[in-house]
């Protein structure tokens, strides 16, 4: 498998403040990492850089070949963002706004077809307003905006919240199945169990200093303490495969994921 | 480029059918603003429905400053039109999915100012009819009136999408854009009033000038936002 994302000492700056300050992390193609992290402690920060909404200040930072140190725009047409936000226009339909990223994307009309397919989008639901949406219905849209293009990595900030479980079984699904196409899914999940069951590895992103090689269990601990939020280092740390046991279907997808 | 500029004219365009907000808000605003300075300025006699005044000074001067009037009701609506047009990319951070799309900026930046564009002059032809309705505004040389307001409003298009979306980063955008809108903007509103003028009053020849001046200021506001909006966006 190929080195995906290298960061090494990257320090990223947004507003003269270092959102993410000394990142150490590897990551191999068709990972399914597990970023956790408590409340402000970098999660949806460190997913903004990988796809170059933040500009890095120092270090190395290497996201599918493209060096953001000296390019942040080119990986943004291979890194797809699924963040809080699901980035649509609520006066549009949700068929205009797929349909409008469908044509900005390049894509065929097919891929749109074939994304509303997975996600399982009724025809009622293409003519309502966006503004008019569920929590969930716009979570689903914005899944299936995600699908249209053919990015090789997903980037997921919280992609189960406010999905009902059949949501959240389908996003399960959607992110099992890119992973089977080799493609590298980054999650930021509060909701462990589901998470974990479908990622490879987890990696813990906090405030203030952790020894390296922690087990989950001592990374709890060092997470419930209180984050030093004025002068902060976030140490990306990579747990031990055998500390963090995959799911039980991991065998089930063809052992196609090395661990680093 | 220009493939990606009309995508994004395209979906503003829609976005603005499908809300109205053009029709049921800034369009109504201009008019408001239109008649308060018909009320400041001059007296209505509803009977006749023109402007003929308590006396005559009035009449002849809202006839006189109708030019100005006009462009100053358009600079005003712009605005709300400048702020509509950024506020649907900061719902739900349309804007980092703008940033995301891989489109060219310069391409967004046409796309917005085309359909800021095309808003505009739907609002210049109402308020126009407006002021020849309610001032008495008479066109002498209308391709000089014309000429005028396609410059100028290619100049505000681009000027709002410009500071727009530098405001539109600003948690005090709401704010920010005006003050920095008004300044920038005042040579063409300058310019378009002069040359209007000379239109209404019949001399191309005085009118010429003025729209070589927005001529040379719609270039130039044009030729920023393709070299800059990129920047501008990222910001």
């Amino acid at each position: 498998m190929d080195c995906v994302i290298d960061f090494q000492n990257a320090v990223f700056v947004a507003d003269g403040f270092p959102v993410i300050a000394g990142v150490d992390m590897r990551v191999m193609g068709g990972e399914v990492i597990h970023l956790r992290g408590a409340n402000g402690a970098g999660k949806t920060s460190l997913l903004r850089a990988l796809v170059g909404l933040i500009q890095i200040k120092s270090g190395r930072a290497i996201v599918l070949g493209h060096d953001l140190a000296d390019d942040r725009f080119s990986v943004r047409k291979d890194v797809g963002l699924l963040g809080h936000r699901t980035f649509l226009y609520d006066d549009l339909t949700v068929l205009d706004n797929l349909r409008f990223v469908q044509k900005i994307a390049r894509q065929p009309k097919t891929s749109l077809e074939r994304s509303l397919d997975k996600v399982h989008i009724t025809s009622r639901l293409l003519s309502t307003r966006v503004s008019q949406l569920s929590t969930g219905q716009r979570k689903k849209t914005a899944l299936a905006a995600l699908l249209i293009r053919d990015y090789k990595m997903w980037l997921l900030d919280e992609p189960h919240a406010g999905l009902d479980e059949s949501g959240r079984i389908l996003v399960d699904q959607l992110i099992l199945d890119f992973q089977s196409t080799k493609g590298t899914v980054i999650i930021a999940s509060h909701e462990l169990d589901r998470a974990m069951s479908i990622s490879t590895r987890s990696m813990v992103i906090s405030g203030g200093s952790i020894p390296a090689g922690v087990t989950r269990d001592e990374a709890k601990i060092v997470l419930a303490a209180p984050v030093d939020e004025v002068d902060c280092r976030y140490d990306i740390l990579t747990a031990d495969t055998d500390s963090y046991p995959l799911s039980s279907n991991k065998s089930d997808r063809g052992g196609s994921v090395d661990v680093a | 480029m220009w493939r990606d500029a009309f995508l994004i004219m395209q979906k503003d365009l829609n976005i603005e059918l499908k809300s109205k907000v053009v029709f049921n808000q800034v369009i109504p605003f201009g008019l408001v603003v239109i008649l308060l300075f018909g009320l400041a300025i001059g007296k209505f006699d509803s009977s006749s429905l023109s402007t003929v005044g308590g006396n005559l000074s009035d009449a002849g001067l809202l006839k006189d400053a109708s030019a100005g009037l006009f462009w100053m009701a358009v600079t005003l609506s712009a605005v709300i039109g400048v702020q509509r047009s950024f506020a649907i990319e900061t719902q739900d951070q349309a804007r980092d999915a703008l940033r995301l799309s891989a489109l060219d900026p310069a391409g967004i930046f046409l796309g917005k100012a085309g359909a800021l564009l095309v808003e505009l002059a739907v609002l210049e032809s109402v308020l126009a009819l407006c002021a020849i309705f309610l001032f008495g505004m008479q066109i002498a040389v209308f391709w000089l009136f014309l000429a005028a307001s396609c410059l100028a409003t290619i100049a505000l298009s681009a000027v709002g999408v410009i500071y727009g979306a530098l405001a539109s980063g600003a948690r005090t955008r709401e704010t920010l854009l005006p003050l920095l809108f008004f300044p920038v903007i005042a040579p063409v509103l300058l310019s378009a009033t002069k040359a209007c003028e000379a239109a209404i009053v019949g001399q191309p020849s005085s009118g010429m000038i003025w729209i070589e001046v927005l001529a040379v200021f719609s270039l130039c506001y044009i030729a920023l936002g393709v070299a800059a909006f990129g920047s501008l966006l990222e910001e």
